[in-house]
């Protein structure tokens, strides 16, 4: 009997909103435990929390680009429960009435378009983070994130692969850095994705009992839970046992998902209308100024660029994988470099500078004017591809423009076709073997002889003179 | 058919985070019961066509802008907490289980 | 012998110390001498500010001399209730899980009436968590109604009621979540207002029960409590549920006529139930105001008779919410018989709350839990938009709602049954105004036989206060008797 996986994804954001969704801290990630906290944040008698506008309206955009509707009526309601994160013991949520519902989002799977229905996006907090790693057996609450905006969008249970899962996940990450709603750092934990995962028999209408994996710390990780999962149920189902219903988490050493059964078994939120915090009402006014600003979005982006540049699919897909690259690429290209050799480069070169250094595009040295300075002075035959490739390098450790390397470092290319001459003549003069052979009818000598011209001029010598030139040169004294 | 059993008020109460003793629990059970007993009045009115009052008042999108107050500086945050060690505050050993 | 300022109101007060008559400073000695003199039989406050209050008195004297500071309450020495956060001293709600617990900031109120000069002498005693009705519920002690030490003051706001009669305090902040202000002031004989759900920020108040709460004003007269809600009023950027509405100045409403003001009589609160003495003061009251000109009409305000379910389903609710987070993580109580985290929170709310405190929680969690929130907490605010309703409707037919503040004036101390639902039934008069965010002021109306004070409330439109004042300032002036002060020494 064949089976089929049945996958629903919750991803939480953290939105990068300057201040938190309730209180006026700093949502920075780098602050040493507890300096990023007020009496909201911590929950203390007397205070009460005031919607950051910001929020609503990353809410509302990434609402808008899951193609959700945007609900004219929302509302804040509280999540009942107990831990030591949680500040107030309750959580400041949406149930009934979330921000956006009923989206999609299309992605690509083995050349295939899959559409992955969005069930909704809500509004809520963020929890603060335990620390187990403190001596004395105690462990240390840290506020810091306590309040933090947090976008929660979750998928309809259409994913069917764990292959779809990351796919969808990749997308994801992809248009909410457009947006620039999120940092999407996995790391911080602003982007964390739960699957639920069930499997049945293939054409069986009733869905299976499910399990959600939580805790997963990359979408590789993510991955390869989900096939661990799936492979897991399927031997539970054949064995003719039955998957209980729990959380599962993933342990990344062994490569497997290990039970995490709550003793707490009764899930009862008791969720009920935040009474300190009045409806949210959005018209149709305030969706349209933010659908206007909008950025264009990868796939968008990657087929203007098709269109626009000349550039072929794949080349327009690296360049709009982010945001960022993508606007390097367009500001090079309209600082004047050509489109196809400023794709290259940028892929290329720079691509794996920024790799080896393990740089973002957006804090590259290289001004994108600079790189089409150098560009265009390669194609003007100022510079060889071969001495730019030496002088990107120094322009992406310096941060200073090519021109100013170029005097300093003597890197103009030699085109003064007097002064080649003299040179090939010497170079002839000193290899007089490998000359007789061209004359004798090796044409393979030719290549020693540029050869020894490139590194008598260090390489500046324009290849394509440099070689006219010998051949001139040779056949002369012939 | 008691309207609250020492069952529910164990459930109730476990949610709450309380821990009551077995007599506390057998008059709560009692006395909440004839309050809910006595709510159960709600019930003569037809409410059907009445929409909540989840708000005390008609207002809608009150909002803060987005910018950065100051925070509280650490040792005022951690002045009234029952343990702590100048960093952070200190609760027992929290298990992945809880 | 010295002059005895803390007989006179907070209006005189001011005019006095910016008049130069008095120092600010020698008002406040006044103040705190009585409170040496008579707390120990009232026990009114549970901290006394006795230094900072003298130091504040002196800088409110520099500043009338120096600055020319003006303030509205300046030199007026207050009492404020333990609900209310305050960087001086503690913020305890009179619980044992906050004892100790000082707060980082100081309410809005708190801020509002500092920056308009007044002198705070200490935080009053309440019921535990604003829970009941008679200041018995509070861990801290017991207050004495001043009238009468044998008597309870009323609740929740009792330590602030009685300090305001005891002459311990010219006013007093507190808080009304289901008439915990109208009824001790009832008790007492002061004057005592519930604002419209609103009109004043809540930011700083700890929440019993968030939709439901509002601050206010304890004074002896009712300019004072015009005074006091000017000072108060007006949104605050911190409370989204506050009002961006402009504040009057309320003392516009004093020294008016109220001819041809309609005065409305809910029936459904004139019934049987009503007898003896406060059904005479009421209805006297409510001759001397038709002998103003004001003309009486019943009104209707047929569910009356569903307020108590609904109020006691949404207050524990809301409740149960608002006081999970008193868990001993970030301040409070935690049990030192906790060795791990489910003990460190069963055992520190179970030590820390009172039997009132926990009883409601538990009811509280009990209608929002599975299954039964449809049909507790859903259904009772679907009755909440009726009942609000019904107020809506009964003031298209009148100007202000005349009611008693309680059935009963102020009972022994430890008389109340253990019933808990019978305690409940006595908030009938004054719970619907906190369902139907309305403003409602308490007022003496004269004295039982026994010598103790009657409490007649007028109830007025959402942020009508204004006629709620003038009536009340009105009816204050023509009422024919003087409240004079306790036989207390
Ligand atoms: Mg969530
Ligand atoms: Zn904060």
């Amino acid at each position: 009997m064949d089976y089929e996986a049945v996958i629903g994804l919750e991803v939480h954001v953290e939105l990068n909103t300057n201040s938190k969704m309730f209180c006026g801290c700093s949502t920075t990630f780098h602050a040493p435990p507890n300096t990023c906290v007020c009496p909201v944040c911590l929950g203390m008698p007397g205070v009460l929390p005031a919607i950051n506008r910001k929020a609503v309206e990353y809410g509302i955009a990434v609402g808008l680009v899951l193609n959700c509707t945007i609900s004219k009526w929302s509302k804040m309601d509280r999540k009942n429960y107990f831990y030591p994160d949680l500040a107030k013991n309750y959580q400041i949520s949406q149930y009934d009435l979330p921000l956006a519902y009923g989206g999609w989002l299309d992605v690509e799977v083995d050349g295939r378009t899959k559409r992955i229905g969005i069930t909704r996006a809500h509004l809520e907090e963020d929890t603060a983070r335990n620390t187990h790693t403190l001596g004395g057996g105690d462990s240390g609450v840290d506020f810091n994130r306590s309040g933090v905006p947090l976008l929660e969008i979750v998928t309809e249970p259409d994913i069917r692969s764990a292959q779809e899962a990351y796919a969808y996940l990749t997308l994801l990450k992809q248009i909410l850095s457009y947006l620039g709603v999120s940092d999407c750092n996995m790391e911080e934990g602003s982007l964390r994705a739960e699957a639920n995962v069930s499997v049945r028999r293939v054409g069986d209408p009733k869905l299976g009992v499910k399990t959600e994996i939580k805790n997963v710390a990359s979408f590789s990780g993510t991955y390869k839970a989900i096939e661990y999962e799936i492979a897991r149920q399927i031997s539970v189902l054949s064995r003719g046992e039955s998957v209980v219903q729990e959380t599962r988490g993933w342990d990344p050493d062994r490569g497997i998902t290990v039970s995490q059964r709550s003793k707490e078994s009764a899930h009862d939120y008791r969720y009920f209308p935040e009474p300190d915090l009045v409806p949210i009402a959005v018209n149709d006014e305030w969706v349209e100024k933010i659908r206007a600003s909008l950025p264009e979005l990868p796939r968008a982006r990657k087929q203007r660029f098709v269109t626009q540049y000349s550039l072929s699919e794949y080349d327009a897909g690296v360049l709009t994988t982010t945001r960022a690259m993508a606007e390097y690429f367009e500001e090079t290209v309209r600082a004047g470099a050509p489109p196809k050799p400023a794709a290259n480069w940028i892929m290329g070169d720079l691509q794996a500078l920024l790799t080896e250094s393990k740089q973002e595009i957006s804090s590259c040295r290289i001004a994108p004017s600079d790189l089409a300075e150098m560009i265009i002075l390669i194609e003007k035959g100022t510079i060889s591809g071969k001495i730019a490739k030496d002088l990107l390098p120094e322009m992406f450790a310096t941060g200073s423009p090519p021109d100013k390397l170029i005097k300093e470092k003597n890197l103009v290319q030699l085109s003064d076709i007097s002064e080649l001459e003299s040179i090939a003549r010497e170079v002839i003069a000193a290899n007089p073997g490998p000359a007789a052979d061209y004359r004798a009818g090796k044409t393979k000598a030719l290549g020693f002889l540029v050869g020894q011209l490139m590194k008598a001029t260090q390489g500046r010598a324009n290849p394509k003179l440099a070689n006219e030139l010998l051949i001139k040169e040779l056949n002369k004294i012939s | 058919m008691p309207k609250l059993t020492v069952k529910d008020v164990e459930y109730v109460a476990e949610l709450a985070h309380l821990t009551l003793d077995g007599a506390t629990k057998e008059r709560l059970a009692q006395e909440l019961g004839s309050i809910l007993e006595y709510m159960d009045k709600l019930n003569e009115l037809d409410t059907s066509q009445v929409e909540p009052m989840m708000h005390a008042l008609e207002m809608t999108n009150i909002f803060r802008c987005d910018e950065v107050q100051p925070s509280l500086s650490r040792d005022v945050a951690l002045q009234n907490a029952p343990k702590t060690d100048g960093e952070y505050f200190l609760v027992p050993k929290i298990l992945d289980t809880e | 012998m010295a002059k005895e300022w803390f007989r006179l109101t907070a209006h005189e007060i001011r005019d006095a110390v910016l008049g130069g008559a008095v120092s600010a400073e020698e008002v406040t000695r006044s103040f705190l001498s009585r409170i040496e003199q008579v707390d120990s039989k009232v026990c009114a406050y549970v901290d006394v500010w006795r230094d900072a209050a003298i130091s504040r008195a002196r800088e409110i004297d520099a500043r009338i001399r120096k600055e020319g500071f003006r303030g509205a309450l300046a030199g007026v020495p207050i009492s404020i209730k333990d609900v209310l956060c305050t960087k001086q001293g503690y913020t305890t709600c009179c619980s044992k899980i906050l004892r100790g617990y000082r707060s980082p900031f100081d309410a809005t109120v708190v801020e509002r009436l500092w920056e308009a000069g007044a002198i705070f002498l200490g935080k009053t005693n309440m019921d535990e968590f604003a829970m009941g009705s008679s200041t018995e519920n509070s861990a801290v002690q017991l207050t004495r109604n001043p009238w009468n030490l044998d008597y309870v003051p009323g609740g929740s706001s009792g330590g602030s009621a009685a300090s305001v009669a005891a002459d311990e305090a010219a006013c007093s902040l507190g808080s009304d979540t289901g008439g915990s202000i109208r009824q001790p002031a009832a008790c007492c004989g002061c004057v005592g207002l519930k604002p419209t759900y609103g009109r004043v920020s809540r930011y700083g108040l700890v929440a019993f029960a968030s939709s439901l709460d509002q601050i206010g004003p304890f004074t002896k007269d009712v300019e004072d409590c015009a005074l006091m809600l000017g000072t108060i009023a007006g949104r605050d950027p911190r409370d989204s549920t506050s009002v961006d509405l402009p504040v009057p100045d309320y003392c516009q409403a004093l020294n008016k006529d109220i001819k041809g003001l309609r005065v409305g009589m809910p029936r459904e609160y004139f019934t049987e139930a009503l007898g003896g003495e406060v059904r005479e003061k009421i209805e006297e009251a409510i001759r001397s105001l038709e002998k103003l000109g004001a003309e009486v009409v019943e009104v209707r305000l047929p569910h009356t008779e569903y307020a108590i379910a609904v109020y006691y389903i949404i207050c524990t609710a809301e409740a149960s919410a608002n006081l999970a987070r008193f868990d001993g993580v970030r301040y409070g109580y935690r049990s030192p018989r906790a060795t791990d985290m489910r003990q460190m929170y069963h055992l520190s709310r179970s030590e820390g709350f009172g039997p009132e405190v926990r009883r409601r929680i538990i009811l509280g969690t009990y209608v929002l839990s599975s299954g039964y929130y449809d049909a507790y907490y859903l259904k009772a605010q679907k009755v909440r938009s009726l009942i609000r309703q019904d107020f809506v409707k009964a003031f298209e037919m009148c100007d202000v709602i005349v009611t008693p503040t309680s059935p009963t004036p102020a009972f022994r101390i430890g008389e109340k049954t253990d019933d808990p639902l019978q305690m409940y039934l006595s908030d009938i008069y004054t719970i619907s105004v906190n369902l139907a965010a309305i403003p409602g002021l308490s007022m003496p109306c004269g004295f039982t036989k026994g010598g103790l004070p009657v409490g007649l409330q007028l109830l007025g439109k959402h942020f009508d206060e204004m006629t709620l004042l003038r009536v009340a300032d009105a009816y204050e002036k023509n009422r024919g008797f003087d409240i004079g002060h306790p036989p207390i020494n």
